[in-house]
């Protein structure tokens, strides 16, 4: 069977005037239909803008220069700008990071809704609203027909959350990209929006791309992940494979410095030497040799691929 | 209970902001009459607590429960309303600025963002030099320079890096700064205000073993602030646990984690997602947080609180000692309403 959505050999460059640095270098992914995906990684990992490309919201100086996404059999990367639309927000949704900025503060909530639903599809005003209704009906919101009637800075920031993530189901789209949905919010609300979120991809048969740096969400609510590093995937597979048996030392190294997985309070946490190099500067070889305390000679000189380290996961590692 | 080794305490500390803003904002109509009314947040309400030598006392709770509020009124960065704020034995809470002096050389604070928290036109060496002239007028160049030296080799930037601007270090060498310059003073009491809540997590572990092998090196008192559960459960000694500018639970750390006692605690720790676990049931909360303008009658958190009665709409509950030492304010728990 096909899959939904794959990447081939993606690489995403940024032309700036000393040259291009590479934001995305080479990503393999694939997603089916109703599956959830996480994507981990520290700032500046190339995770957001993976998730950016998919939907071609990559803007200048920024540019896909190499590799293919395909969507339901279609080459989308090749879209004019025109044709991309009819993707983007329709059958592809993204929620972003912070719900205020994602809404306008000066429409109310019901003629965002229903601006999304006309600009995709031929529809009267009062279906619309009806869609919209039966939407917010669905993301467990109280009393929706008032809600229609207000601004976003009456809502509280838990519920301008599930207000785009009612948006983001209105054209029953077969992907949600949902980049850091829960950064801006908190625990007891996150839990909230996070459970929200899988419920609607079961109930739905919806794919979600998670981007997050919160391995604890990704591992409770995802069933595959990919972790990124200096712009590429460094290890991918199931997750609850990766979380409890990791083989690249970085992901391993990222576990362990959550306090309160292995470490016992008040002992020192496993600490990653050093930082994520600059795009800019990344080193010959593979990118976290610098860091890694498994580096040997042929780390600094060769790039490792991604290879089959069994039980569902792939890691690019020359010494594991 | 034993005062001698108490470094700091607060008694019935009470904080509230004027956000009625100007003459003509603040009239309203009501009744056929016009009448000025004031808005105030009410940030704190009635806290008191104490942290003891050597200990770390973390604060946790949700955006907007009052706690960073709670750390400044503790360095004296806000004058409480009402409550009284003691170090080591005397009130310093209405102290004037040169009173203070010798106070804020021993209490120090690490702030949250470390891009905001250094002053960008200043160099390493100038950041870390000025709390020293100042409160050491005494000390000749060369005895700054190697007591600038010692601190940051203990935080771990390169000593050649100090006539750099903060703009040429990442985040994470940036709080390390920000610790240098707490830690520069030999304070005896440090207030960390969300110190690694901007970090990603792998610096996020590096900030923290630098914190707690500080603490350990310098017997350093600490008042941690934070809304990450984990981090508290690492490294607290005892936690406060607090919601709309009361404090619902304090307890030591390992008792807290195992056996929370009060609903809103119960709650929020179901909430964290926790590496490699499926989520266990998760406890729901109705509705949301109340403004702190228009405080709820009673206890707080009667609106979510399913074990509520008509006693907790009208009478706020006091914080009790339990056998354990755990201290909660739930008029459940004291009526042994909850079963478990």
């Amino acid at each position: 069977m096909p899959h939904l959505l794959e990447l081939h050999d993606l690489e995403v460059r940024f032309a700036l005037r000393t040259g291009d640095i590479i934001a995305i270098d080479g990503v393999d992914l694939t997603l089916d239909k109703g599956e959830t995906l996480g994507l981990v990684g520290e700032s500046g990992a190339g995770k957001s803008v993976t998730g950016f490309s998919i939907i071609n919201l990559i803007s200048k100086p920024g540019y896909i220069s190499k590799g293919k996404i395909i969507f339901n059999g279609d080459e989308i990367s090749s879209y004019s700008d025109e044709k991309m639309r009819e993707i983007r927000g329709n059958k592809i949704s993204m929620i972003f990071q912070d719900p205020m900025m994602t809404l306008n503060p000066v429409f109310t909530i019901g003629f965002q809704m229903i601006e999304t639903l006309q600009a995709h599809r031929k529809i009267s005003k009062a279906d619309a609203r009806n869609i919209a209704l039966e939407k917010l009906k669905k993301v467990h919101i109280p009393s929706p027909e008032q809600r229609l009637e207000q601004y976003p800075h009456e809502l509280s920031g838990g519920m301008r959350q599930r207000i785009i993530i009612a948006i983001s189901l209105l054209t029953d789209p077969a992907i949600i990209i949902a980049d850091e949905p829960t950064t801006a919010l908190d625990v007891t609300i996150q839990a909230e929006i996070m459970d929200l979120l899988q419920e609607l991809c079961e109930s739905e048969n919806m794919a979600l791309i998670l981007i997050t740096h919160d391995l604890g969400v990704v591992s409770q609510v995802t069933e595959r992940m990919a972790v990124m590093y200096a712009g590429k995937i460094i290890e991918c597979g199931l997750t609850d494979q990766i979380v409890k048996h990791p083989v690249h030392p970085y992901t391993e190294g990222l576990i362990k410095s959550i306090p309160g997985t292995v470490i016992t309070p008040g002992c020192d946490l496993v600490q990653i030497p050093g930082m994520m190099p600059t795009l800019t500067n990344i080193p010959p070889g593979c990118a976290f040799n610098p860091r890694c305390y498994l580096k040997e000679a042929i780390c600094t000189t060769k790039t490792p691929e991604l290879k089959d380290a069994g039980n569902g996961v792939w890691a690019a590692c020359h010494m594991r | 209970m034993n005062t001698d080794n108490i470094i700091l305490s607060i008694r019935n500390v009470v904080k509230h902001f004027d956000i009625s803003g100007g003459f003509l904002d603040q009239i309203r109509f009501k009744k056929g009459r016009f009448r000025l009314e004031e808005t105030t947040v009410k940030a704190v309400n009635d806290v008191s607590l104490f942290i003891k030598k050597g200990e770390t006392l973390s604060v946790v709770g949700e955006s907007g429960c009052g706690k960073s509020t709670l750390a400044r009124v503790v360095m004296g960065l806000y004058p409480p309303n009402s409550g009284e704020v003691h170090y080591g034995g005397k009130r310093i809470d209405n102290l004037n600025h040169k009173q203070m002096l010798p106070f804020r050389k021993k209490m120090q604070m690490i702030f949250q963002d470390p891009y905001a928290s250094l002053n960008p036109r200043k160099t390493v060496q100038q950041t870390l030099e000025e709390p020293l002239r100042f409160h050491h007028p005494e000390l000749s160049g060369n005895e700054i320079n190697d007591k600038i030296d010692q601190v940051m080799e203990q935080v771990g930037v390169d000593q050649a890096w100090i006539k750099r601007y903060p703009h040429e270090f990442s985040g994470g060498q940036r709080q390390r700064i920000s610790i240098a310059r707490g830690l520069i003073l030999d304070p005896e009491f440090i207030v960390a205000d969300e110190p690694v809540s901007a970090l990603d997590v792998s610096i996020q572990a590096q900030i923290l073993n630098l914190l707690m092998k500080a603490g350990r090196e310098r017997e350093l008192t600490y008042l941690f602030i934070t809304h990450d559960l984990s981090v508290v459960r690492h490294i607290s000694t005892r936690v406060a646990v607090m919601y709309l500018g009361t404090i619902c639970e304090l307890a030591k750390a390992e008792d807290l984690f195992a056996d929370p006692r009060h609903p809103y605690t119960k709650a929020l720790l179901s909430a964290i997602p926790v590496v490699g676990e499926k989520r266990a049931k998760q406890i729901k909360l109705k509705g949301e947080v109340p403004t702190p303008v228009h405080l709820p009658t009673g206890c707080v958190f009667h609106a979510r609180c399913v074990y509520a009665n008509e006693r907790c709409l009208h009478q706020i509950p006091e914080l009790l000692t339990l056998d354990n030492g755990t201290c909660i304010a739930c008029h459940a728990v004291e009526e042994n309403r909850i079963i478990s």
